[in-house]
């Protein structure tokens, strides 16, 4: 798949921003006034932003409003509904805190339940695609939550939280990659079963039916190299999930925890990066690629 | 609306002979030529002239090259354009309903005037069915030519998709798989015709018509007695000399 | 919950109007339907009513919207201001481009007419542009039929009075096994897919034969993976077989070919193998029944193929008997052929099998009754349900001629030409080859030629020879180098021209053919000697006239540039004079028509001739009193007669009691009566007419009525061609006219009355070890010639070529995708992208043809990839063949018909490092008409 910025951006920011939401929802940290301003703003300025950035793909972002229609088959418009309704429900309990001083805790768990299905609508979205056997597993969903919690516990300051989640997100990551690796080839899909033609003998591509490229070629075949791959994934580890470990378990700074907070953020878009640019989507076959 | 009909009152769809296709790419330009005129948006292309040209085409003719344990290579040209899923996975991932399956026929379309041009119907269509328009920013597919199908204002024999009337080899065939006594369907019966990648579960209505068996006459140099053979035995000669066929000859016309 | 989905428009208004004309999108001429929105062409159909494509259009053809709005359009008549080659020109009116053509030609014609060399490429106007040369009186006119598959007209028509081309088709409605040999997709193309759908949807099986397994033979149920130029040779080891057997159709033989016809096999005599004839020239039988010598064709005849004749000494055999003779021979055995034509013994064991087996045991009875020219009445129409179809493939060979007769000589006998189930002849075929013209090239100054210009000479007094014996012609067709070039040698016009062999010429004067790229041999070559000045710094070819509707690599060669209108835009005429578009079953004619008027100031070619000739004074083209005769193309093909009664249109001439086809004075309406039918003309041949034609009186009538012949012309095929054997006679050393002393020996090996099989020339040229490879070009189903690069939706499908490898030479060489090569022959070399092929014969490469294109043309970005990694074979095959010492320019082409043998090439692989771009790299020319623009969003209505 494309590895468009504009995708990786959008998982990237949203997961973090409402993975800091479920945490301020639940009431971690208990924080009112200005520091809860701060907060929330960060919270919105990811998730928004993110969800923002979704819409730079868009051939007719004019139309957004158009998907929050069909809400009983699609993913991308539950997601609208859900990340809508978490961003009113946590303004809400946000303006209680900031301005109020007051703490709403039901509508906080509310709003914490929605930012978390938020993060789950997002990662079906992908998670649903049987095209994309790398991404068809239930490890999509739970590798993006534990993402979305672990980075969430991060920014939120919850260093116990974090220390737990981190390692769980990187091994559901590990989990993801090894299974990932042999998707396609256990998906059943291959070039005999794309043409039909296995039968005869072995199937390759011959001419492509344009010698150019195309929106197909464009969009769903983009070949990374194996030891690229396989740098970016110990980039992604390391900035990911080690290093903040490593910076949560030293003495607390709000510099070791800007720190570390940036480095998982760098981690978590290489491996985003990865996780689009990876995924073989089953067209590339017609075309004889992967 | 995304969510798929129960049930559709017929299956339209296409039936493709692989056994027949000749790869000449008629098809495709016609598809190009009748659906940029017609349904929706111009199918647009970039850089026309230039170093990269690329444009939307809603049909392409793939060719692959079949390799047998034994014997010589094959080639088959392999049209593909949208399979019109009973089971579109394009349909249900449409976040604005823009993508839907048609009732009366099972045709799936994009309206364009809804379609917010996020990718997600390309992404989950495992056939490359659908292409974003790179100018209008709104996703085309194969309508089956909708516009032509039931257009009165067109003479009834020429009421059948673009790429259908066009096609010189007489390798697409058009009409209701729904229904068993259709020639479509008899043709699918008759030929074994197959899905593509059944394994996805799209429920593909087009069906595809594998090739016959080809280089029967590449027979192993000592036929196995009692062997069926299919083909003619060697000629048995009547003569091994010009002198003795001259003698033949006499004897042959003597019978006409 | 209940289903919601949109109401949509499923009736839209189609287009306000259409508009029926003729397909140019290649040779096939399709008739077309054009939707017109607004006044403007908005999207093109085939045409349901034609008899060529029945509704059906090819790739080509979908895409003329493209064509037809190219942006490499001309716009205006042009003459040079930079250096040839350069593409750089100042725009001039029609009347300055006149003048100055005027003031060129009309010295020329006054005083040395030969001076004026007229070709024309992709011209589908022929019977006019012969005729305007003609009147010109230079005889140096040809079209491009000497490098396309002059091979396979010549021998068909040599030999049945007919040919594959688009002259005949199988019956693809009783054919039950059909062979098909290489084939050039621009000839026939959709009416052969339509044939093979329809075959293969009965389930009748088709059988392939060519190197490369695409297109049509990659759906033929098998396939012959021959190597290059051996076609011959495996046919008459097929024909070796069929002999041995006794399978071949005997009473087909006795009655309706020269088999039992007599042949002098004295060798002392100056008749020796010449056939026996009467006083009146009628060839000489042997009557079964009597046993009497006999002409061949007296009533109630039956020909005997076995019995010989002792006359005066001398033993007269029948032609069967040589036949026999030859092709018994253990040099045809399956075993003897099999290494050499890379096909198992087996497999051509099988083969043979096969065909005997569909012809002789599945052979289908039409109850039709017939009369033969021999008065006999048939009961029954009796069909060897096995159809042949060939083309290029075999016929670009310099074993071409000859093979292309072991073709027609197997139909034969097996029966299976012009009967049910076989290969059948379109109007104006079948037509003796004594029924076509001589080649004339009487040149008088200052008049028209003595005669039409091409023609098929039957011996050595009709060759295009001077006094001296040098060749009346710039090609040199007509010569002992090439005696039976019926269509001329275009492909050694320039080189000769450039030569001054046989002599200097003043200006050349092309229409549609791409000379300086993909249309020559040598490109590199060609485009020096279109450049080449003398020692006087003046160009040695030294006006260039070209005409074309698109900027093409050829504009920028030329001095003065006639714009021509694309083909939606001008008026043709698809004439039973010219190549017709007839089925086997129907005469048809066709015409194109202005559906839109051209927005530029461009002029349809022939219309543009119509007015140099009358400024030229021409007898044809002007009155009386010196005006101008035809106002336009248009006009011509209204008014103009070749003889009373006969046009360039069949269709709606008027009679004397009204409208009437085939015979009868012009009429105004004409054109208009084409348009409301659709475009064309056809008329179909009654059933009792539609077989066995060459000897059936009912069609012989049918024909003389419409005009086809002036009387019946029955007649009977020749196995055995006698205008060969003079040729050899001659070179034996009998006879006036004589060979020069280096052809003898070619001329007696190579023009043999009955078919041979002989090494493709460049085999013997070069050193086959180094360069052990055949390379090939295939002419790919969606392009046609260069044309289609300027079309933005073809040349998505082809934007690049690479040259295609077979398994083997893929790995010896380790090569990889992506991988370039270093191919090279005896002449050239070329660096290209390579990919692999496996259904390819194992000693081959092949690439698309005309993909590759120079920088600046067709109004494509310099950095097109077509240019950056396409690439074109042509610099690797020369016009020549490689010198051999003795001084003389040997031609790379057949020796009999002079078809250049573009398939000859023979070349070695070896892998290199990618270059930047394929190599030879050109410069870039100025494109006279800017590049076009960057984006496509093309709807015409609203």
């Amino acid at each position: 798949m494309h590895p468009a910025p504009s995708v990786i951006i959008f998982t990237t920011l949203s997961g973090l921003g409402f993975g800091l939401l479920v945490w301020l929802g639940m009431g971690f940290p208990f924080v009112t006034g200005w520091v809860a301003f701060a907060f929330f703003a960060i919270a919105y300025a990811l998730a928004v932003g993110g969800l923002m950035a979704s819409t730079f793909h868009l051939g007719h972002p004019e139309r957004a409003l158009k998907a929050f229609t069909q809400w009983r088959t699609s993913w991308l418009s539950r997601e609208a509904w859900v990340s809508v309704a978490a961003l009113i429900v946590m303004a809400l309990y946000g303006a209680g805190l900031v301005f109020l001083g007051a703490k709403w805790t039901a509508l906080g768990w509310l709003g914490a339940a929605l930012s978390l299905l938020t993060v789950y609508c997002t990662s079906m979205i992908y998670g649903q695609l049987k095209t994309v056997p790398r991404w068809k597993t239930p490890l999509t969903p739970a590798l993006m939550l534990a993402i979305a919690l672990a980075g969430g516990a991060l920014l939120a300051g919850q260093a116990l939280a974090a220390l737990i989640l981190l390692p769980v997100a990187a091994v559901l990551q590990v989990l993801w990659w090894v299974r990932g690796d042999m998707a396609l080839s256990r998906s059943g899909t291959d070039m005999a079963s794309a043409t039909q033609l296995g039968d005869i003998g072995a199937v390759r591509a011959f001419e492509p039916p344009h010698t150019g490229t195309n929106y197909l070629l464009r969009e769903f075949v983009h070949v990374v190299g194996r030891r690229h791959s396989i740098k970016l994934r110990i980039i992604a580890l390391i900035l990911g999930y080690a290093l903040p470990v490593v910076l949560l378990l030293a003495p607390f700074t709000h510099l070791m925890a800007f720190l570390a907070v940036v480095s998982h953020l760098a981690g978590i878009a290489a491996s985003r990066w990865l996780f689009f640019a990876e995924a073989e989507h089953v067209v590339g076959l017609y075309y004889g690629k992967r | 609306m995304t969510q798929l009909p129960d049930r559709t009152e017929k299956k339209l769809g296409l039936v493709i002979d692989l056994d027949t296709c000749v790869g000449c790419h008629a098809c495709v330009v016609s598809c190009k030529g009748w659906n940029t005129e017609n349904y929706g948006a111009p199918l647009s292309d970039q850089d026309p002239y230039g170093s990269a040209p690329t444009g939307t085409f809603l049909n392409r003719v793939h060719s692959y090259e079949v390799q047998p344990e034994q014997g010589t290579a094959q080639l088959i040209h392999f049209p593909k354009s949208c399979l019109h899923c009973e089971d579109a996975p394009c349909v249900t991932v449409c976040p604005t309903g823009a993508s839907y399956k048609r009732v009366e026929d099972g045709i799936v379309l994009v309206n364009e005037t809804d379609c917010i041009g996020c990718g997600l119907c390309a992404w989950a269509c495992p056939y490359g069915a659908r292409e974003l328009d790179a100018a209008e920013g709104v996703m085309k597919k194969c309508t089956l030519c909708v516009d032509r199908i039931y257009n009165e204002n067109l003479p009834e024999e020429d009421r059948v998709p673009a790429c259908v009337r066009t096609c010189p080899a007489g390798a697409r065939h058009f009409g209701d798989l729904g229904d068993p006594d259709s020639d479509v369907s008899q043709l699918v019966e008759a030929r074994g015709g197959v899905d593509l990648m059944p394994e996805q579960g799209t429920k593909p209505v087009n069906k595809y018509l594998p090739p016959r068996p080809k280089d029967q006459m590449d027979r192993p140099a000592a036929q196995p007695e009692g062997d069926i053979d299919v083909l003619a035995p060697f000629l048995k000669p009547v003569a091994e000399e010009p002198k003795g066929f001259i003698g033949w000859l006499d004897k042959a016309l003597e019978k006409l | 919950m209940t289903h919601h989905q949109p109401k949509i428009e499923t009736s839209p208004k189609v287009s306000d109007e259409v508009r029926k004309t003729t397909c140019y999108m290649c040779a096939c001429r399709c008739g077309i339907n054009v939707h017109m929105k607004d006044g403007k062409v908005a999207y093109i159909e085939g045409n349901r009513d034609h008899p060529v494509n029945r509704g059906v259009l090819c790739a080509k053809g979908s895409a003329g919207i493209m064509q037809h709005n190219a942006p490499s359009r001309l716009r205006a008549p042009m003459k040079r201001v930079g250096p040839r080659g350069s593409g750089e020109f100042e725009e001039i009116s029609w009347d300055e481009a006149l003048k100055i053509a005027t003031g060129w030609l009309a010295p020329l014609r006054a005083e040395a007419p030969e001076k004026l060399a007229f070709f024309t490429g992709r011209d589908q106007s022929q019977s006019f542009t012969s005729y305007w040369a003609q009147n010109f009186g230079t005889p140096n006119y040809a079209a491009h039929g000497g490098f396309c598959s002059v091979n396979m007209a010549a021998a068909g028509i040599y030999t049945m009075g007919g040919a594959f081309w688009e002259f005949g088709q199988p019956d693809w409605d009783h054919t039950k096994l059909f062979m098909i040999f290489g084939v050039a997709e621009d000839h026939d193309s959709n009416p052969i897919k339509m044939g093979i759908g329809k075959i293969k949807a009965r389930g009748a099986k088709v059988i392939g034969v060519n190197p490369i397994r695409s297109g049509y033979n990659a759906v033929a149920d098998d396939w012959v993976g021959i190597t290059p130029g051996t076609d011959g040779l495996f046919i008459l080891s097929l024909v070796h077989e069929l002999l041995r057997a006794g399978r071949i159709d005997l009473d087909y033989l006795a009655r309706y070919t020269n088999a039992p016809v007599l042949v002098n096999m004295d060798p002392e005599s100056p008749e020796h193998g010449l056939l026996m004839r009467d006083e009146d020239g009628k060839t000489l039988v042997i009557d079964r029944k009597t046993g009497k010598l006999t002409p061949f064709d007296q009533k109630g005849v039956q020909p005997d193929l076995s019995a010989s004749y002792r006359h005066g000494g001398v033993t007269h055999k029948p032609v069967m008997h040589l036949i026999a003779e030859r092709y018994m021979d253990s040099q045809y055995a399956p075993e003897a052929v099999a290494g050499r034509c890379g096909i198992s013994a087996d497999k051509i064991r099988t083969i043979a099998a096969e065909l005997a087996r569909v012809a002789f045991d599945e052979e289908i009875v039409l109850d039709q009754e017939w009369t033969d020219f021999r008065g006999e009445t048939h009961k029954q129409m009796k069909g060897r349900p096995v159809a042949f179809h060939a083309m290029r493939g075999i016929s670009a060979h310099s074993n071409g001629f000859q093979t292309c007769r072991a073709l027609h000589m197997l139909q034969i006998l097996l029966g299976s030409v012009e009967v049910p189930g076989g290969f059948r002849f379109k109007p104006p075929y079948p037509k003796p080859v004594s029924a076509h013209p001589k080649p004339h090239s009487a040149v008088t100054p200052d008049k028209p030629l003595d005669g039409p210009h091409l023609g098929f000479v039957q011996g050595p007094d009709d060759l295009a020879l001077k006094d001296d014996g040098s060749p009346v012609r710039i090609d040199k067709a007509f010569t002992w180098e090439n005696p039976m070039s019926a269509h001329g040698l275009m492909h050694m016009v320039i080189s000769n021209a450039h030569a001054g062999d046989p002599y200097k010429i003043d200006t050349l004067f092309m229409y549609m053919a791409n000379m300086s790229w993909n249309s020559s041999m040598n490109t590199r070559g060609v485009i020096d000697m279109l450049t080449d000045k003398d020692e006087n710094g003046e160009h040695v070819i030294p006006h260039i006239i070209y005409s074309d509707a698109y900027s093409s690599e050829m504009v920028a060669y030329a001095d003065l540039i006639l714009p021509d209108t694309t083909y939606l835009e001008r008026h043709d005429c698809i004439s039973l004079l010219d190549r017709p578009i007839c089925e086997a079953d129907a005469a048809a004619d066709a015409i194109r028509w202005p559906v839109v008027e051209p927005d530029r100031d461009v002029r349809g070619f022939q219309s543009a001739l119509c007015d140099l000739g009358a400024r030229l004074g021409l007898p044809g083209f002007v009155n009386a009193d010196g005006s101008q005769k035809y106002a336009d193309y248009a006009d011509y093909i209204t008014n103009h007669e070749r003889k009373p009664g006969i046009g360039p249109l069949a269709g709606w001439r008027k009679g004397e009691t009204g409208p009437s086809h085939g015979r009868g004075a012009p009429n105004p309406e004409q054109l208009d009566r084409y348009i409301e039918n659709g475009g064309f003309f056809v008329k179909h041949i009654p059933d009792a007419a539609s077989y066995y034609k060459p000897w059936n009186m009912a069609y012989q009538d049918w024909a003389v009525e419409l005009g086809i012949f002036d009387s019946p012309q029955p007649y009977i095929f020749d196995l055995y061609v006698e205008p060969l054997r003079r040729f050899q006679l001659a070179a034996e050393g009998h006879g006036e006219r004589q060979p020069p002393d280096h052809l003898r020996e070619r001329i007696r090996e190579t023009l043999d009355p009955l078919p041979i099989w002989y090494p493709p020339f460049e085999d013997g040229g070069i050193d086959t070890e180094e360069f052990p490879v055949h390379a090939l070009t295939q002419r790919p189903m969606a392009m046609y010639h260069s044309w289609g690069s300027q079309n933005a939706w073809l040349r998505q499908i082809h934007g690049h070529n690479p040259l295609y490898l077979p398994t083997g030479l893929w790995e010896a060489n380790g090569f990889a995708d992506g991988d370039w090569a270093r191919v090279t022959s005896a002449h050239g070399e070329i660096t290209v992208p390579v990919a692999h092929m496996a259904a390819l014969n194992e000693n081959t490469v092949w690439t698309w043809n005309a993909i590759g294109k120079r920088k600046g043309a067709w109004a494509l970005d310099k950095d097109a990839p077509e240019a950056t990694k396409g690439f074109l074979l042509n610099h690797l095959i020369h016009e020549l063949l490689p010198a051999k010492g003795d001084g003389l320019r040997w031609a790379n082409s057949d020796p009999i018909t002079g078809q250049a043998a573009w398939f000859d090439l023979r070349v070695k692989i070896e892998k290199v490092a990618a270059p930047t771009e394929s190599q030879p790299g050109l410069p870039p020319i100025h494109s006279p008409v800017g590049q076009g623009p960057d984006h496509l969003e093309w709807k015409v209505g609203k």
